[in-house]
């Protein structure tokens, strides 16, 4: 394999891996809009939607095991919300966002609790372990191609609803100034409501697609916001094409890191990237200086 | 007393320990156009925010249409028929003119035919129908904020300050258009600071200080008031008017 194919074989999994940052960037940004708040257990919804699906995939076949999955942490988004969020609106940003740190810790232990700490995994969607697919030379797995498929018609859906669809027109016009969403006759803490429950299932949604290439754990969610964390403010905090292009640029930074420090480096790429960023150009690539919620910490 | 659309009594609403509206009660009947006149700071925001459930009221009552309102989440105000255009105009900036309209449509199953209507009132909306509501100068984003209040199908429109910061042409025009909106039999309750023009389509009129009613009556018998035309008029009220 010449240097080309390598650096070729370390985009191809650095956009893998990024592709999944870009999903919980995304989820960060959707409960950011509609919200304020910075989901700090969005990666615990990625784990509970890889850990359900398993578990459920016992019992029905891996297609019903999967949209259950996604209705099952969709509907644990929304119970979260309305549980911790809704009657705290009047406490600060700041204490909310603790919050979700708190609840992202009780996640982990109900999930070992659940699940012990045993690695698992889904199959393989299409094809078996060793299958591969030649793509510029490159080879990858097929379950490679689920992943950005998955996310390629996650974002394209989402983008349909919060540009055509009248609920999503109103989410944006609760993020855009909540006050004259409320005076339009919007309900806006249904829609926060609506907001989480939509996140968490994107979220779980991706914890599926990359379950039999990651593996999953009850601790891969800290990570894993953490990423998705620094993707979204790479991208530019509530703009969803800077969450894509975030996360991928950070998934690819990463693949590329491992390539030349030792492994033991990797998680520091993200962090380093985070900090960058929150010094150099707090506002992310793609985001307006004014709209920029990174000031009030 | 005629059909009483809204009947306020003894309101008071603050922030944190500070009364800012003191005990104030106030009626607007079907199809009037009532002025609530005051300084800066005399409470009259605060008191239309209260009305729409922007701001809990400390106590007091608040009936629209019959119903008691008081203590309601502000997207209530939209099925009792009632709205906001709050100060400042307060548009989706990063929305279309189109999307802004259509969210004030929200509740409103014909949205899509009352658009129509509200864009042939307001030629320039249409105009701009595709572009950022950001993007539209003030007196358009004020156009906007009445156009998508209109498409609530509201019966009661309290209009906070419409006139502020408006070139002088642009607030004759949002005036003509408070006017032409009476026709439709629309009832108004206007706050403004602009106390000329609004004695001037104002059927009746309050005046508040400080977090109280302290004058009301008819339009006409406030504008020829001497402590109202020395208070609030200016000396040369009328060719400003005229």
């Amino acid at each position: 394999m010449g240097s080309g194919d390598l650096i070729l074989q370390y985009l191809l999994s650095g956009i893998t891996k990024g592709s999944i940052y870009a999903i919980v960037a995304i989820g960060f940004n959707l409960i950011f809009s509609a919200t304020g708040v910075l989901n700090f257990a969005q990666g615990e919804f990625v784990m509970l939607g890889g850990m359900i699906a398993v578990t459920l995939s016992f019992y029905v076949p891996l297609p019903v095991a999967i949209t259950g999955a996604v209705i099952l942490v969709a509907l644990i988004g929304c119970l979260l919300e309305v549980l911790f969020f809704r009657r705290l609106r009047r406490h600060s940003i700041m204490h909310m966002v603790i919050i979700t740190i708190g609840l992202s810790i009780v996640i982990q232990e109900i999930a070992l609790h659940l699940w012990d700490e045993k690695v698992r995994s889904l199959p393989y969607f299409t094809g078996k372990e060793i299958s591969s697919v030649a793509v510029f030379g490159a080879t990858i797995s097929p379950q490679v191609l689920w992943v950005l498929g998955t996310v390629a018609v996650v974002f394209v859906l989402l983008h349909a609803f919060l540009r055509y669809s009248l609920q999503g027109r109103a989410m944006r016009a609760c993020s855009s100034n909540p006050e004259a969403a409320m005076l339009s006759g919007i309900n806006i803490a249904n829609l926060r409501t609506l907001s989480f429950g939509l996140s968490a299932g994107i979220g779980a949604l991706a914890g599926c697609v990359i379950s039999p290439i990651t593996m999953t754990q009850y601790e891969m969610g800290g990570p894993l916001a953490i990423k998705g964390f620094a993707a979204a403010i790479l991208g530019g905090l509530g703009n969803p094409m800077g969450a894509v292009a975030g996360g991928l640029l950070v998934g690819v930074l990463e693949a590329f890191s491992v390539s030349k420090l030792p492994a033991a480096y990797n998680d520091v790429t993200a962090f380093a990237v985070l900090l960058l960023v929150l010094f150099v150009r707090p506002q992310g690539l793609f985001g307006s200086p004014t709209g920029d919620g990174v000031r009030e910490f | 007393m005629p059909n009483m659309l809204l009947k306020v009594r003894n309101l008071r609403c603050g922030y944190g320990s500070l009364e800012v509206v003191r005990g104030v009660s106030l009626h607007v009947c079907a199809g009037e156009i009532v002025g609530l006149l005051g300084a800066n700071g005399a409470g009259k925001s605060s008191l239309l925010k209260s009305l729409a459930g922007l701001v809990v009221p400390w106590g007091g009552e608040i009936h629209v249409n019959g119903r008691p309102t008081r203590g309601l989440p502000a997207w209530h105000g939209v099925s009792n028929s009632m709205v906001l255009v709050p100060e400042g105009r307060q548009v989706f900036a990063e929305m279309t003119v189109r999307e802004n309209l259509l969210i004030g449509g929200y509740h409103n199953k014909d949205r899509r035919m009352d658009l129509e209507i509200v864009v042939d009132r307001f030629p320039r909306l249409r105009e701009r129908i595709n572009q950022l509501a950001g993007t539209l100068s003030g007196g358009e984003q004020q156009m906007l904020a009445l156009g998508r209040a209109l498409m609530t199908r509201p019966k009661l429109l309290m209009l906070d300050e419409p006139s502020m910061g408006l070139a002088p042409l642009m607030v004759k025009e949002v005036f003509s258009e408070i006017l032409k909106m009476k026709e439709l039999g629309v009832t108004m309750l206007l706050v403004e600071q602009n106390a000329v023009a609004t004695l001037g389509i104002a059927d009746r009129a309050y005046v508040m200080e400080t977090g109280e009613i302290i004058m009301e009556g008819e339009a006409r018998d406030l504008m020829s008031n001497p402590e109202v035309r020395r208070a609030y008029l200016g000396k040369g009220y009328k060719e400003v008017w005229e």
